[in-house]
């Protein structure tokens, strides 16, 4: 019979043997993350480098996780363990523009249903979805610090606070 | 937004409205680095006596002493030690250490250096929330200044300290504000609590003693080496010492970072006057005073009964002070939407690591789920109560207790808000517009 190459899934991830390959100056800045840390600890820059695996590729994929697992000497499992874990890494692919709206008690009671219902509305998706076009993906999360200026969403790593129906048209009218 | 001291002379916030205030010319230019010359004249067990002379408690939210916390840190052990930076604010209701950081990084950098220098460390992680980018990007921008002013790095102005300081980032996980959770978090695991004892002096980060101090306690040290201990101290109460930051949010008319002096009198005075009272005319219906975790209070329980600002008072006043995340709420919430609402925060954010935790906030979340959709029943309540309970002090961490004060308060002190749906009389006002992930 012939051999099968063993596939196994983790998160509805299909685990392959396939490893990314990063340009010198990713690779540089990988070296900058590890050079925190002690020699003999290098696990501790994993975190820091599964977010320049997202900003690389798009997501944290099989291929990225390969890469770090050999990059860091840490068996494949050890990379998905701590990936799983947290909420800011997207094991698929997801909208150039990532609309994270903050849905804990501060935002809710000064207005995000309303927001969130706005911005759906204007994308024509659900929470959770991503455009036609792959242009945005809405999200629902907890509280990311900015109660006194609620109610508000993240995209990307920007902060957009203090939002209306017409500042929220504002913002996402100037998206590329 | 307001950023202001109220009843006292501006010091967490002394720097945050000058022009260019994350600067390190803006910042030595306001005495900055001066504390820590000082402290680099003292001896460590007199840095760690002024601390512990303050009074200063951790202003993250457990309240625990900080020169206690230092002293606890072995001398004579041969391992490196640690100093890490909690600056992984993520309790609901809680903002101040995102303006801190923001606005005052070297005020961070110089606390760190001192406790530091004071506990023999020689590396300060600073730990920020995978979400605040920003502030990380602020903050190594603050370091390489210090460092090529020779503050941070080796032989620092010229002594036998070095020290290097370094920004770490999460990645969105409510448990690593637990201090063994971000310690596990650091080290590149999932973030889940660890036993203790071995509490973190001893055995924390790299299994060396390790100090985790808020954002907002650090940057109290300096104060306190520029003041004295017992000076600082007297800002405040004897128990509480110094000025504290509170993060107002919700409908009052201006929220805001306040600085307060400890036992500022009283809370009543604060909302109404300070914060400007509540908006569109409502009233006030309860608050939230130490971030979500804390028991929700009554409008009853606040006008007219002099409640103090500080540790103390809040506990006599039935709530606690936690990371001061003070969440003002008027009559237009219903507590058990809002109840609902932090509940499934909890669900979300437990690590999964115990089952008491893992799995009763997620029966909570079905409960809740069931009763806002017309399913209550009047035993409801006492099931609930029963559940939490079986979480209260089971759970491995704080998240569980957390969990349970939450719910707990809300259930005691505002039955009216909860009859009508355990009667079958009423279903949730909010109606959910979008589809849940």
């Amino acid at each position: 019979m012939a051999s099968v190459a063993p596939t196994y899934y983790t998160n509805q991830v299909q685990v392959t043997d396939e490893a990314a390959s990063f340009s010198p100056s990713v690779l540089e800045e990988m070296d900058s993350h590890l050079a925190k840390y002690p020699s003999e600890r290098k696990r501790s820059a994993l975190i820091p480098l599964l977010f320049v695996i997202q900003r690389e590729r798009g997501y944290v994929d099989n291929a990225g996780v390969n890469f770090l697992a050999k990059f860091l000497d840490l068996e494949v499992t050890d990379v998905w363990e701590t990936v799983t874990f947290y909420s800011m890494f997207n094991l698929r692919k997801i909208g150039r523009h990532h609309i994270q709206i903050c849905k804990t008690l501060s935002c809710r009671v000064m207005g995000e249903p309303e927001i969130t219902e706005h911005v759906c509305n204007k994308l024509g998706i659900y929470v959770g979805e991503t455009t036609a076009d792959e242009k945005y993906t809405v999200s629902l999360v907890e509280c990311l610090g900015s109660c006194g200026t609620a109610p508000m969403m993240q995209i990307g790593f920007d902060y957009h606070e203090d939002l209306t129906t017409e500042k929220v048209d504002r913002i996402l009218d100037s998206l590329k | 937004m307001e950023i202001k001291a109220i009843g006292c002379e501006p010091l967490q916030l002394k720097r945050v409205h000058l022009e260019n205030s994350h600067t390190l010319k803006v910042y030595q230019e306001n005495d900055g680095y001066k504390w820590l010359r000082k402290a680099m004249d003292m001896s460590p067990d007199a840095i760690i006596n002024e601390v512990k002379a303050s009074v200063l408690r951790g202003r993250g939210g457990a309240g625990f002493p900080t020169g206690m916390k230092w002293s606890f840190v072995p001398k004579d052990s041969p391992k490196q030690k640690y100093i890490v930076c909690n600056a992984d604010e993520s309790e609901p209701g809680t903002f101040k250490d995102r303006y801190l950081m923001e606005r005052d990084p070297h005020a961070l950098i110089e606390g760190m250096l001192i406790a530091a220098f004071a506990l023999n460390s020689q590396t300060c992680y600073i730990y920020t929330r995978g979400e605040y980018r920003y502030l990380i990007d602020i903050m190594d921008e603050a370091i390489e200044e210090a460092r090529a002013a020779n503050l941070v790095g080796k032989n620092i102005l010229g002594s036998d300290f070095s020290c290097e300081v370094y920004t770490h980032t999460g990645a969105g996980a409510y448990i690593c504000g637990e201090e063994t959770a971000l310690l596990s978090s650091l080290e590149g695991y999932r973030g889940h609590p660890r036993m203790k004892p071995p509490f973190p002096a001893v055995e924390g980060l790299y299994a060396s003693p390790t100090v985790v101090n808020n954002v907002e306690t650090l940057t109290a040290v300096p104060q306190i080496i520029e003041m004295g201990g017992v000076a600082w101290r007297d800002l405040g109460t004897e128990k509480s010492g110094g000025t504290k930051l509170w993060s107002v949010s919700g409908h009052v008319k201006k929220p805001g970072v306040y600085e307060l002096p400890m036992g500022y009198a009283d809370m009543e005075r604060f909302i109404m006057e300070d914060c400007g009272g509540i908006r569109n005319g409502h009233n006030l219906k309860g608050v939230i005073p130490g971030g979500s975790s804390v028991y929700i209070m009554r409008a009853d329980d606040v006008i007219g009964k002099k409640v103090l600002m500080d540790y103390e008072g809040l506990v006599a006043a039935g709530s606690l002070v936690g990371s001061g995340g003070f969440i003002v709420i008027d009559e237009t919430v219903d507590i058990v939407d809002s109840t609902k609402n932090l509940t499934e925060f909890y669900k979300h954010e437990s690590c999964g690591w115990c089952t008491p935790c893992r799995e009763g906030t997620d029966w909570l979340v079905k409960i809740f789920n069931r009763i806002a959709s017309g399913g209550g029943r009047p035993e409801d309540a006492q099931l609930i109560l029963d559940l939490v309970d079986n979480i209260e002090g089971k759970s491995f961490c704080a998240l569980g207790d957390a969990a349970a004060w939450a719910i707990q308060g809300a259930i005691k002190r505002f039955p009216e808000d909860f009859m009508p749906y355990l009667n079958g009389e009423k279903t949730t006002s909010i109606e959910p517009k979008a589809k849940t992930v």
